[in-house]
This record gives structure tokens, C-alpha cells and sequence, in this order.
């Protein structure tokens, strides 16, 4: 059985999200391709005895060196060299998309192209020569429409037909004119001479191309000065004859090969007109309306993660609190185990707390998806940019951020689409403050701990808020410091308004949700285990725990285990804070894992099962005032991100000094706001 | 006659463009990042571009190559058409 590797290259809003499900199924997963060092959406399927690995690439509209996305897709394709690319496109608007395809014919790799939305393109009477377009393009064309899932087996027939054909010599090149292509040509030369294994391994012309449009990332890789003198020298040459840049000039080339190859295949019978989009968008992206047009539907967006996730979860609640006892209940009663507790106390307690939160988060990602797909996340980001402009950020920021209400972790990944390097890492660094559901886990048992009913809605705000307010300071001063620099202006494609179809909803609210629950089974399972262990190790003897009840003597162990003694360690510097050890210990327990903090709690509290949450609530309120609820709600809304966030932040942005850099200073801000918090209040009360 | 012919392919800002003209690109006046991008959607010389909407009130909103695209803060002072 042969193996076939298979990218799927194409813009954003061009479906191929649809496709690359349509393709892979339920097979697929984010993975690290063997060798390439970046996280992609991986998936597989089976045709006709050949194992199919489909790659999804970033969606991109064009591969130049200007973005982190665009970097990711041509890397893929150059040093992978992947069977075939299939270039998925848009076909009721087929010029623009083709642009992106010009530069995978350019690439040399075995391509095939899906024109995707066919039915769409139907409606809008246009009409294709699909063989005469494959014969000028060189390439097999088949219609699909994905989110629809037509056109499956006639892509992947395409594709193993072009896979075993393998690589061939074109007849047609993207033709640049007589003036470029004699400068194409000498720095051909040039190339083949003097760096001939760069030649080898990314192709004369496409080298060449690249070197005359200037582009940064090979121009770097380029260790021959005559080599480059000679494209200084073609660069100027050209510039004097067309009074512009040669890359410019050369994009405008692409366009005239498209529209020539369009004009004799395709045929449109309607003209665009003013239709129920435009004059919906002149609402929602007026400058009077857009604004609170927008708040309301984020209310909305909200409101559903909050009331309906409620029945879920407390589904979800009582089913691991069953697990606990059966398993507890494996062993006969009153007998020590470390393994049962190891089990009940440190990994279903443990993994339970985060679980418990999905629905609440999956219904987050929904409504994200609906917005997505419905094509109003466009809009929305342009409304969010006039404000996001102002702390420095790129109007696209706010969807990772919002992402990021729900977990951290997809929301990092979602700041690939911001291209401004700098951009980016400001957003990556900041996400965390924005309230994720893990720490629903802590409000939850928080808040009905210390307030009355009557404020408990507006405590749950203020958090948020708070949280979100110190994003945008944190971004400002970012953006003023650190990252100085110009933000990108915005332009950004409003596809067309689209009654999503359930299928893709749910496809895109589970891709991210998936991410969340991998967080929870791997690193917040792992880091339970270790906190199990160092809250249970290393025991008290046996005369202390003498006359004790179980509850009491579980109190005992944990201050004589390693956690305990750091709380208490601790407690002198988190007096000031108006925390005690046991906060501390806990605190401890959520600086590696958010959810942990509660578990952690109630074993220091002595409660016994999840069900004794009012029970705990009950020796908090004995223990503390509602200024150190608030405070320890602050303090772990702020302070650093859970582990597996830290993991991303390290692998996104590059660098462990990121990394460091957001944990140490984050819980610096924690530290320091709490501090304040809790003088003043202290104060004032 | 002659006047209208030459006021007709005057060179200006494509933010000067009033909702529902057409106008063709002659030059984008950008950092070549910018201008990189805007080629690769679809803004290179003589290409059309539709103004769906000017900006008052709701956004700078234009269609090129058939697709509609927002423009933001400035974008559109930064391109010269006819």
C-alpha cells in the first residue's frame, strides 16, 4: 500500500477547512509531520489501496515571506515536497483565488486544483470550460462543494492520478513579459552557477522569481555577493523602465495570465449587484451601529456559554462524582490505598475539575464557529479595530482573544492569522488574562462562598472585566515598550454572508474543543499526578494521625507533605495578599494547573468528595472575609497561565524567554494588584 | 468636451471615490509590505475597483476582482486611481 502526502493549499473563506474535513473524516489530529517543526492539521483516508496523508496548510493569498502563515504553507511545500498540493479555490470568484494558484504552478510540485463552491458559483452564472482551463493551467480541475460534501471521489481519483504521474515539465510559465523575463533569465544563470544546491533543492525559477521580487527570506539564504549584486542590478534596471517595484509589476503580470486564461474559459452570465449583504453590512459596520451591534451579539455569545452550559455541567458534575465512588468503592472500606487515592484524589479529581467545563467552553467555540461561518467574524474584527488601533493592536486580534474566554490554548494557535510578528506576540502574551474556563472552576466555588446571590452576577463580571481592562493596559504598554513599532493597516476580505450548514458549525466547534480536551487528558492529567504526589509525600508518622478522623488526618498529612511545607514557607509573603498556607498551597497547586486550585482546596480543607462543595464553601466563609475571595479570584485571574498555555506561548512565539517572561511577569502583576487590592479594601472596610 | 474627458481620468485618492463609482488603480503609495499585500488581493495598475461604500457612515468598503474587501484607517488615502 503506498503512502501519498497530500497539501491542501488555498485563501482563507475558500472552504478548504470543508474540504480537508470531506477528505480526512473523523482521521484526523494536529501533529508534528515528521521533521517540520510546526503544528498542522493533520488527517488521513484511504482510496484505492493508498494511504492518503492530508495536510491542511494556513489559509494564504499568496506566498510571500510577509507573514508567519505564508512562511508555514511555502516551507511545507518546498522542503516537504508533499506528492501533490491541491489548491482549493473559491470558483465564484476565480480570479483572485488563482493568484495564490500562479505561485504553486511556480513551486513545481504536482498540483490539482478543486474548485470549490461550485454550487455557489452555479448560482451566480458562471459558467466553466473546465478542459481548456485544465489545459492552460496544467493541471486536473474538479468542482467540490465541501461543506455540501460533493465531489470526494472524483478530487481524490485527481489526486492519485496526479500523484502517479509524478512531477512534470510545464509547457506554460507564468509569462512576465519580455523585459522581466530576460532579467529572470540571468539571474537564472546566476543562480546554477553560483549557489547550484540552493538551485537544486527550490527550483531555478522559482528562485529567481523570488530574488527579483525581492523577497526577504531567500535573498537571506543567498551567500554570493554576485549573485546578488547582479539582482540589485536587474532590480534597478526594471525599476527605471516600469516606475515601479519589480514584485508589483510582476503581480499585475500574474493577473493578466489569470484574466487571459479566464476570459476564454469562463463565462458569466450576472452581474454583481447590490445585494442583502451590502446593505446588511451597512449596519453592522456603521460607525454609529457597528459598535453596540457588536457588544450585543458578544452578550448574546455570552449569555449561552453561561445559562446553557449550566444543565451540562452539572450532568457532567455528578458523573465524575460517581466515578469517584466506584472506584473508591473497588477497595474494601477504611483501607489505605495510595493507588485508589492516587486515582479518586489525584486524577479524577483532577481531570474531573477541567472536563467538567467543557460544555461550557464547547458552547463557546459554537457560537465562535457560527460567527465564523456566517461571515460576520470579518466585520466584527472590523468594527474591534478602530479600538484595538488604539492599545496598538490589529482590529484580527480580538478573535484569538475571544477564543481565549474559553481556553488558551486554541487561542494562542488563532493568533497565526495576525501576520505583524510583533502584533502577534503582544496577543500571545496577553491572552491569558483573558478569563478561561478553567477558572469558571474557582469563581465557581468562590463566589457562592462569599456573596450573596444578589452579587454574585456582578462580582462574576468585574472579574472578566478586570481581566480584560489589564489586557488592554498590558497590550498598550507592550506596544509603547517592547514592541514598538507600526501596526498593519487593515484590510481584510468580507466574504459574503452565508447561511452556515450545521455540519461545518459543529466540525469547527469540535477542531477547537478537541484542543482543550487534549490539554486536560495529557498535561492537566500529568501535572495531577505530580501534585498527588507532592501533596501526599512524604507522610506523617503514624502517632500523629493517632485519634484523628479521616478528614482531620488528611488535614495533618498534607501540612507535613512537601506542598504543605512550601505553603507554609510561603505564608509570610502571601500575608500581605490577606492569604494564609492553605491559599497558598493551593495557589501553589494552580500556578502549574488552573483547575487543580479547588481540589487542591478541598483537600486541605478536609472535605472529603467533589460533592462537598457547600460544605467547603461553608469553613471558607469561617475562614476568610469576601475581600479575600475577591483577592484570590484576582490573584488567579492574573498570575501566571496554566503549564500547557506556557508550553504553546514557548512553541508559538519561539523562544523560552517568552515563555519566562509571561510567567514571571504575570505573576508579578497578580502579586503586586492583589497586594493593593487587599490593603486598600482592607482599609476601607 | 474635452475638459470632462481629462476630469475623467484625473488622477486622485481612491478615498475621494464616491459610493457606487468605479475607478482604476494607478499606484499604491505604501510601505512595500502593504503594497505587496494589496497586489496580491488584487490592487495592481488598471485594475477596477468598485466603492460599495465611502465610509460615511459605515466603513470603507470596495470590490476588487469580485470580491468585497473593508479597508481600514488610511488604506484608501494611500491609493491613487483614475
Amino acid at each position: 500500500m503506498k503512502r501519498i502526502v497530500v497539501a491542501l493549499a488555498g485563501n482563507p473563506n475558500s472552504g478548504k477547512s470543508s474540504l480537508f474535513n470531506l477528505l480526512t473524516g473523523a482521521h484526523q489530529h494536529v501533529a508534528n509531520y515528521p521533521g517540520v517543526t510546526v503544528e498542522t492539521q493533520q488527517g488521513y483516508c484511504r482510496y484505492q489501496d493508498h494511504e492518503m496523508v492530508v495536510v491542511d496548510l494556513p489559509g494564504t493569498y499568496s506566498l510571500s515571506a510577509y507573514s508567519t502563515e505564508e512562511l508555514i504553507a511555502r516551507h511545507f511545500i518546498l522542503e516537504e515536497k508533499p506528492d501533490v498540493v491541491v489548491d482549493v479555490v473559491d470558483a465564484s470568484n476565480i480570479e483572485r483565488n488563482l493568484y495564490l494558484g500562479t505561485q504553486l504552478i511556480e513551486m513545481g510540485r504536482p498540483l490539482v486544483f478543486a474548485f470549490n463552491m461550485a454550487d455557489l458559483a452555479k448560482r451566480r452564472g458562471l459558467v466553466f470550460d473546465l478542459g481548456q482551463l485544465s489545459r492552460l493551467l496544467e493541471a486536473r480541475i474538479v468542482p467540490t462543494v465541501g461543506n455540501k460534501g460533493e465531489g470526494r471521489t472524483p478530487l481524490l481519483e485527481a489526486i492519485l492520478q496526479t500523484a502517479q504521474e509524478g512531477s512534470k515539465t510545464r509547457i506554460h510559465t507564468v509569462p512576465y513579459g519580455d523585459e522581466i523575463e530576460e532579467e529572470l533569465s540571468r539571474i537564472e544563470k546566476a543562480v546554477f552557477q553560483w549557489e547550484t544546491g540552493l538551485g537544486e533543492t527550490y527550483g531555478l525559477r522559482w528562485l529567481a522569481v523570488k530574488l527579483l521580487e525581492q523577497d526577504e527570506e531567500i535573498v537571506a539564504r543567498v551567500r554570493h555577493r554576485e549573485v546578488l549584486d547582479l539582482v540589485d542590478k536587474s532590480v534597478r534596471h526594471l525599476r527605471g523602465i516600469f516606475r515601479d517595484e519589480p514584485e508589483i509589476v510582476m503581480a499585475d503580470r500574474r493577473y493578466g495570465f489569470i484574466s487571459g486564461a479566464c476570459q476564454e474559459t469562463i463565462k458569466n452570465s450576472v452581474e454583481r449587484r447590490h445585494d442583502a449583504s451590502d446593505t446588511i453590512d451597512a449596519a453592522v459596520t456603521n460607525r454609529v451601529l457597528g459598535l453596540p451591534i457588536f457588544l450585543v451579539l458578544m452578550y448574546a455569545v455570552f449569555w449561552l456559554t453561561f445559562v446553557l452550559g449550566e444543565y451540562p455541567m452539572k450532568v457532567l458534575e455528578r458523573l465524575f462524582g460517581w466515578l469517584g465512588t466506584a472506584v473508591s468503592g473497588l477497595w474494601p472500606v477504611g483501607s489505605e490505598s495510595w493507588l485508589r487515592s492516587l486515582l479518586v484524589d489525584g486524577v479524577i479529581a483532577g481531570v474531573g475539575g477541567v472536563v467538567v467545563f467543557l460544555p461550557n467552553i464547547l458552547l463557546l467555540f459554537l457560537a465562535i464557529a457560527l460567527l465564523e461561518d456566517t461571515g460576520y467574524m470579518a466585520r466584527a474584527a472590523f468594527v474591534m479595530d478602530r479600538l484595538m488601533h488604539k492599545i496598538g493592536l490589529h482590529g484580527k486580534s480580538f478573535i484569538p482573544m475571544l477564543i481565549g474566554f474559553g481556553c488558551s490554548v486554541p487561542a494562542i494557535m488563532a493568533t497565526r492569522i495576525l501576520e505583524n510578528r510583533r502584533n502577534r506576540l503582544t496577543t500571545i502574551l496577553v491572552i491569558p488574562l483573558m478569563s478561561c474556563g478553567a477558572r469558571l472552576t474557582i469563581y465557581s466555588l468562590l463566589i457562592p462562598a462569599f456573596f450573596s446571590p444578589h452579587w454574585r452576577g456582578p462580582v462574576m463580571w468585574s472579574i472578566y472585566l478586570i481581566g480584560i481592562l489589564l489586557a488592554v493596559v498590558c497590550a498598550k504598554l507592550l506596544r509603547l515598550t517592547i514592541f514598538q513599532g507600526e501596526t498593519m493597516p487593515f484590510v481584510m476580505e468580507l466574504p459574503p454572508y452565508r447561511v452556515p450548514t450545521p455540519r461545518s458549525v459543529l466540525i469547527h466547534m469540535w477542531q477547537r474543543g478537541w484542543m482543550f480536551l487534549k490539554k486536560a487528558g495529557t498535561v492537566i492529567l500529568g501535572i495531577s499526578v505530580v501534585l498527588w504526589v507532592l501533596a501526599n509525600f512524604p507522610k506523617p508518622a503514624a502517632q500523629e494521625l493517632a485519634g484523628l478522623d479521616a478528614a482531620q488526618a488528611r488535614q495533618v498529612a498534607l501540612a507535613h507533605s512537601t506542598m504543605g511545607r512550601v505553603g507554609h514557607l510561603l505564608e509570610p509573603a502571601l500575608r500581605p495578599l490577606g492569604f494564609d498556607w492553605k491559599i497558598g498551597t493551593a495557589l501553589l497547586g494552580s500556578l502549574a494547573a488552573k483547575e487543580v486550585f479547588v481540589s487542591q482546596l478541598s483537600i486541605v480543607y478536609a472535605a472529603q468528595s467533589q460533592d462537598d462543595a457547600d460544605v467547603l464553601r461553608e469553613k471558607l466563609r469561617a475562614d476568610y472575609t469576601p475581600l479575600v475571595g475577591f483577592c484570590i479570584m484576582l490573584f488567579c485571574l492574573i498570575s501566571a497561565p496554566c503549564v500547557a498555555t506556557l508550553a504553546l506561548t514557548r512553541q508559538e512565539a519561539g523562544s523560552w524567554r517568552w515563555m519566562a517572561f509571561q510567567f514571571f511577569s504575570l505573576t508579578i502583576l497578580a502579586y503586586v494588584i492583589t497586594f493593593v487590592v487587599f490593603q486598600a479594601g482592607s482599609l476601607w472596610m | 468636451m474635452g475638459k470632462v474627458l481629462a476630469e475623467r481620468n484625473q488622477v486622485r485618492l481612491l478615498s475621494a471615490v464616491k459610493t457606487g463609482e468605479k475607478a482604476r488603480l494607478v499606484h499604491v503609495d505604501a510601505g512595500r509590505r502593504l503594497n505587496s499585500r494589496l497586489a496580491a488581493l488584487g490592487f495592481v495598475p488598471e485594475a477596477e475597483i468598485t466603492v460599495v461604500s465611502n465610509g460615511h457612515p459605515g466603513s470603507f468598503v470596495v470590490v476588487v476582482k469580485d470580491v468585497k474587501m473593508a479597508l481600514g484607517r488610511g488604506v484608501a488615502h494611500k491609493i491613487r486611481v483614475k
